[in-house]
């Protein structure tokens, strides 16, 4: 039986095959399981798309259709205030843009064994979620007399996030070379170690202060444990992969994060694809709409071809294009000429706008078989 | 022949490309020439003229602004000298004898009293004067280290392209610590800047164009190369023009008023004025004018040419004609949607092509499509003479162009068009023989071509046959609205008549109605039942019953003929009557939209008759269910296009005898179901403000990560959305099953079940952004509430419903989430469009390759099998092959 399957793995795809094998029951007799196959492959081959089928039309049509039906409505409320998500066009046009700066950067931290059935799951959460020096301090004040930044820290605050003043301090030491760092119970003072400091100066080191890192992994700026199905994990909003996956109580093998980007320079690029296609599907069915996975996987591998992620835009993909005219006619059309002009560009007239444009049959579906005959 | 062809085809492009100075060239690929093949053009190149090759291609050197002389007639030397072209007809061209439209015009020059700048090229030159030496003109790299630097640039560019090239040049150069002296003849060299737009700057001192010229000469190809730059298409000293291409007459026509005054082209008057100053700079400088004068005159010449390339540039004030709008120079006529490129030529316009508001006809089979007579009449289609045909045709000519079926053109062998009128029709009777071509007026069954715009996607234009039919409307069966997107609320489309052999064969296999059933964006029929067909088929087969007359008399009249189907008996149920249409040997199983009180939603047929339940939107409709999909599979698309057609007849039919309106009265809910949603709704508001009190005691427990007030309106949200569902229940339950409202509501024909609530209880929270309503005035959203009002009706929440009427507030408030959402599709289309327009264009030229993989037009694989298995979406059923279809056909299981 399974030299039968066998037999037939390059003749159907591996899904189709995975199908077959889950819905016929195993006691089926090897002469219909042989019909079943043969009927499946002449299936198969007759749906699969013809040679010259501009598939790429077709996606581009297939996801710019019901564009139109999607709502704006940028953000879907996932519970805390900074926790929103993009959804719905902006999220598609974001992704597809190739933007490395997301509106909403978010993640999905799944837990191992022990911790994923719910133990300290606020710590972890805590633990990854970053603190700045601004978050636990009540106020910076600025002494103009004697030059020098009091900050008032919130001990309320920084015992919420578990940190000890002489963490603080220390890591306050490091960012601030040429400040003497007093720290009292509740206030630390800084001041300039040389005499010619102005106020400008100070302000400066003032706002460098309030970014300093004291906790946690950089980026992540919100955490939120949840229960999904009968398992925690944690949604954080803001995103930093690599760090997130070094971390020992992450399950690494399923943990995302919604930045197309940092998956392609953690994981590489069929990671990035993969990515690409989760994303643009979630959104596309989380709007209700009904889109192949195909034109979606299309669009991602045209992304990604050239092993970087490249937009659907001018700078993008676009700009690959070998054809002179085809890139003029998107945007910036005397730009194009003018660099085709300064290196003597040919353009061979292989796609679709350029024999358009001179009058010419297109070289896609049935312009694509050419004829050669002698008449007499 | 062959090479006029050429010429011609190079002149179109010429026009577009040779006036940015772009020289083109040609290669056609033809092996043998042979008469009777045409030429195709092979590939277009880029390049620079050369002030050589402007002067070598010119047919006239242009020395006077003048246009015409006295007599109207151009002057020779002139910008409209008959020898660049002609534009009035009775001319004929001096360079090439032909007549208007024949000559595609010829190309002039004029000599510049001084050289000037090409403000397109003046960031390059700009560059270029930066990174090379002003005494011997090479590249500021040694030696030893320019193989290096090309690597490093030729990487660069590999990766970011040209532009990034350019400027790594200058970061290799100043990361040489030798900033100022040039690495191979030793000379000093200064800080040159560009002062916007066309002034360089040398150590504070002006660069005057010829000196730039001369410095430009210096650099030796070898260097130019590092550039990113071809020099045998382009020396960095063309960039500064002696000589300049005068565009021929053709590409700048004038226009005559009715008053006989001519108007001229914005760039004949651009033109002019170039000429007007180059002639005064001429003679200035012979005259032996002072230097000023003359640095005037060369700065206002720099300053004509720069806007006659482009009017837009920023530092410059826009050329303007006399009524102060601007004038559009090349730049402007060449970019933008509106520019020759997008609009010209990506672009084109037909004839043949009629376009009127739409209506409904469900008499129409799906593919047909009803074209009023007198558009029958205006529009044509060619019909080549033979021996059979010549006696089918005469009987077109004789009726001539007024009578219907009848012809407006007879076309001679050799191209000569002939219009048929009554004094005509004689002659051309007499003359008709094979090798004529008649255009006869559109007959029933005839080809074309139906679209409706946007058209976004390909079942946004279809193929369909014509039946000329009475009125002034295009006509459609209503089924095939939903590829076309269309309604009959004024909605218009187009038609178009191929006028080919060709292009009807292929608009016929390729692109008919029955062909596009499947979308090839999820794999399913989009062509199903609408409103009434469903309302009607849901009715039919669900509490219908008829005498056999009656069953008969029903599927006549929805086309149905043979009745072999139909059961022997007396009475025959509704689903009886359905499974008429059905083959006999047609099996399925689904679901349905309609459930019955168990909760019970199969759908099953077999041998052709519906057994089980009730035929709705899951089944008919478009995009849903896998009905139609299956019969499409199984028997075809002629078949299925058909079957729609049919059932959706009988669906109106039956609703035509069954009655069918939606009354006010289905609305109406009992006293006692009247009782309980008010009680509903009441008790809603009590906890709300509940939880309201609670909030102010500071009582509320807070969600993680929430502050109190978020808290309380997250509940408060969830509160009203319960009792309004609560309130929707009831009325769903208290409503009549059978009323005609609720028929529409559950066979999914139109509208929901919110929608019924709405109506008769409780039109609900408005929503704004995902929150209560907070807008407005400072701490309230209307003035007839206190500041800080949390309750329900303060924020949006309407307790009535519309049949109750709403109060002033809540209409307000009802009208404030219809701004936004009316917003939010205004705003929504111009975003998805642009999406969409990006989309086509990054991947319209990927296509499947003979060996089964995706390549782009330069053969770079993009998928190894289109969507990893190969399969079209279009072809598959919801985009997979349906192995349990399979399985059960051979019996497997």
């Amino acid at each position: 039986m399974g030299d039968l399957y066998k037999e037939y793995m390059d003749k159907l795809p591996a899904r189709v095959m995975q199908e077959l094998k889950e819905y016929l029951p195993g006691s089926v007799s090897q002469s219909k399981l042989r019909q079943v196959l043969d009927k499946t492959v002449e299936e198969y081959e007759e749906s699969k798309a013809a040679p010259g089928e501009c598939i790429g039309n077709v996606s581009a049509e297939s996801i710019g259709e019901p564009g139109t039906q999607m709502t704006l409505n940028t953000f879907h409320f996932a519970g805390v205030a900074e926790m929103n998500v993009t959804v719905g066009l902006p999220r598609i046009i974001e992704i597809l843009d190739g933007r490395k700066e997301l509106s909403t950067p978010s993640m999905e931290i799944y837990l191992n064994k022990p911790y994923s059935q719910g133990k300290d799951i606020k710590k972890l959460a805590l633990s990854v979620k970053e603190t700045l020096f601004n978050d636990i301090a009540v106020e910076f004040l600025i002494n103009i007399v004697d030059l020098s930044i009091t900050i008032v820290l919130d001990r309320g605050q920084m015992k919420s996030v578990g940190l000890i003043p002489s963490t603080v301090v220390n890591a306050m030491k490091k960012q601030t070379k040429g400040y003497i760092v007093k720290a009292d119970s509740n206030e630390i003072i800084l001041k300039s170690r040389s005499k010619d400091v102005n106020l400008n100066n100070l302000y400066n080191t003032k706002e460098k202060l309030k970014k300093v890192h004291l906790k946690g992994i950089k980026g992540v700026k919100q955490v939120l444990p949840v229960k999904r199905g009968d398992e925690f994990m944690i949604i954080t909003a803001g995103s930093n992969l690599k760090e997130i996956l070094r971390l020992d109580f992450v399950d690494s093998s399923r943990t995302v994060t919604n930045n197309v980007f940092e998956i392609a320079n953690v994981l590489g690029i069929e990671a990035a694809r993969q990515a690409i296609i989760n994303e643009v599907f979630g959104v596309i069915e989380n709007q209700g709409l009904n889109v192949d996975i195909r034109h979606i996987m299309l669009v991602a591998d045209t992304m990604c071809t050239t092993s970087v992620i490249k937009g659907i835009t001018r700078y993008g993909v676009v700009s690959e294009k070998s054809s002179v005219l085809a890139r003029a006619s998107f945007e910036t059309p005397i730009k194009h000429i003018i660099n085709a002009a300064l290196v003597g560009e040919i353009d061979f007239l292989e796609s679709v706008v350029e024999n358009i444009m001179i009058n010419q049959p297109v070289p896609v579906g049935t312009g694509l078989p050419t004829l050669v005959t002698k008449v007499k | 022949m062959a090479e006029e062809e050429k010429e011609t085809k190079q002149e179109e492009i010429a026009q577009e490309e040779a006036v940015q100075e772009k020289e083109v060239q040609e290669k056609v690929r033809i092996e043998e020439p042979e008469p009777v093949v045409s030429k195709r053009v092979g590939s277009i190149q880029f390049s620079v003229f050369s002030p050589k090759k402007i002067k070598k291609m010119s047919a006239a050197k242009i020395v006077t602004p003048e246009l015409y002389d006295k007599e109207g007639y151009p002057v020779d030397g002139g910008l409209m000298d008959i020898r660049l072209g002609v534009i009035d007809p009775g001319l004929k061209c001096k360079t090439c004898g032909s007549k208007l439209k024949e000559c595609a015009g010829h190309f002039g020059y004029i000599e510049l009293a001084r050289p000037v700048v090409h403000i397109k090229f003046v960031n390059l030159i700009l560059s270029l004067l930066k990174s090379t030496c002003r005494g011997c003109g090479r590249v500021l790299i040694p030696e030893n280290k320019i193989a290096k630097a090309k690597n490093e640039l030729d990487s660069i560019e590999r990766e970011s392209g040209i532009e990034a090239r350019r400027k790594h040049i200058r970061i290799i150069i100043s990361n040489l610590k030798t900033i100022n002296k040039c690495p191979h003849c030793k000379s000093k060299q200064m800080k040159i800047t560009l002062e916007k737009p066309t002034t360089f700057l040398e150590a504070e001192k002006r660069v005057n164009p010829i000196e730039i010229r001369v410095r430009l000469e210096k650099i030796p190809d070898d260097d130019v190369f590092l550039f990113g730059m071809n020099p045998k298409y382009i020396r960095p000293e063309w960039m500064v023009q002696t000589v300049m291409a005068i565009p021929p007459v053709t590409m700048r026509p004038s226009i005559t008023l009715e008053s006989g005054e001519r108007s001229e082209d914005d760039l004949t008057h651009k033109l002019g004025d170039i000429v007007r100053i180059n002639q005064r700079l001429f003679e200035n400088i012979n005259a032996g004018a002072p230097e000023i004068i003359i640095e005037d005159l060369w700065d206002l010449l720099q300053y004509h040419i720069t806007t006659f390339f482009d009017n837009s540039v920023a530092q410059l004030p826009p050329a303007r004609h006399r009524s102060g709008q601007p004038l559009k120079t090349i730049t402007e006529r060449i970019k933008s949607k509106e520019g020759r490129i997008r609009h010209n030529l990506a672009g084109k316009r037909t004839n043949f092509s009629a376009r009127t508001v739409i209506s409904p006809d469900p008499m129409l089979k799906l593919n047909e499509v009803g074209v009023p007579r007198i558009m029958a009449m205006k529009l044509t289609l060619p019909e080549r003479v033979n021996e059979w045909n010549v006696e089918y045709l005469k009987k077109f000519v004789e009726k001539g162009p007024t009578e219907y079926p009848g012809a407006n053109y007879v076309i001679r062998p050799d191209g000569k068009k002939k219009k048929i009128t009554d004094e005509t029709k004689e002659a051309s009777l007499e003359e008709l023989q094979p090798g004529y071509t008649v255009e006869r007026h559109l007959l029933d069954g005839d080809i074309a071509l139906f679209n409706r715009q946007p058209s976004l996607h390909r079942m946004s234009m279809m193929c369909h046959r014509i039946r000329v039919l009475p009125g002034k409307t295009l006509r459609l069966n209503p089924a095939v609205c939903h590829p076309y997107n269309a309604d009959f609320d004024g909605d218009e489309m187009n038609l178009h008549i191929p006028q080919t052999e060709e292009a009807r064969t292929e608009a016929e296999i390729l692109m008919e109605v029955q062909t596009q059933l499947i979308s090839p964006r999820y794999g399913l029929s989009v062509i199903g039942c609408v409103q009434d067909a469903i309302s009607g088929n849901y009715i039919l087969t669900k509490m219908l019953n008829f005498s056999r007359e009656d069953a008969v008399d029903v599927l006549i009249h929805s086309g149905v003929t043979d009745f072999s189907n139909l059961s022997r008996k007396e009475k025959i149920s509704g689903r009886e009557v359905f499974s008429a249409l059905l083959p006999s040997d047609f099996n399925f199983t689904g679901h349905s939209k309609f459930r019955d009180d168990k909760g019970n939603d199969r759908v099953v047929i077999t041998n052709g008759k519906l057994i089980e339940g009730v035929m709705d939107r899951n089944n008919l409709g478009e995009g849903s269910g896998l009905l139609l999909r299956n019969i499409h599979k199984r028997y075809g698309k002629e078949f299925t296009i058909q079957l729609i057609g049919n059932i959706f007849r009988l669906g109106i039919e039956v609703l035509l005898r069954h009655g069918f309106t939606s009354a006010l009265s289905d609305t109406d809910l009992p006293e006692d179901a009247k009782n309980k949603v008010r009680e509903v709704l009441d008790n809603a508001r009590h906890d709300v403000d509940n939880l309201i009190a609670q909030f102010k005691e500071g009582k509320l427990d807070a969600f993680p990560g929430k502050t109190d007030a978020e808290t309380l309106e997250l509940k408060i949200l969830e509160l009203l959305n319960k009792a309004r569902n609560a309130a929707g229940e009831l009325v769903t339950n208290f409503a009549d099953k059978n009323s005609h409202t609720m028929i529409m509501a559950l066979s999914g024909a139109r509208g929901n079940l919110i929608n019924l609530a709405q109506m008769a209880a409780c039109v609900g929270q408005q929503a704004l952004r995902g929150r209560r309503i907070d807008k407005g005035y400072h701490g309230r959203t209307l003035s007839c509430y206190r500041k800080g009002d949390l309750r329900p009706d303060a924020r949006g929440f309407i307790g009535h419903g519309f049949k109750d009427g709403l109060q002033p507030a809540q209409f307000f408030f009802g009208a404030m989430t219809g701004r936004d959402s009316l917003m939010d599709t205004a705003l929504r289309t111009p975003k998805s469009g642009y999406l969409y327009r990006r989309l086509a264009n990054a991947m319209q030229d990927l296509k499947v390759e003979y060996d089964y993989t995706v390549r782009d037009a330069s053969g770079k694989i993009i998928q190894f099998a289109y969507g990893e298995d190969g399969i079209d979406v279009s072809k598959s059923e919801k985009g997979t092959i349906n192995v349990k279809r399979i399985a059960k056909t051979v019996g497997a299981k």
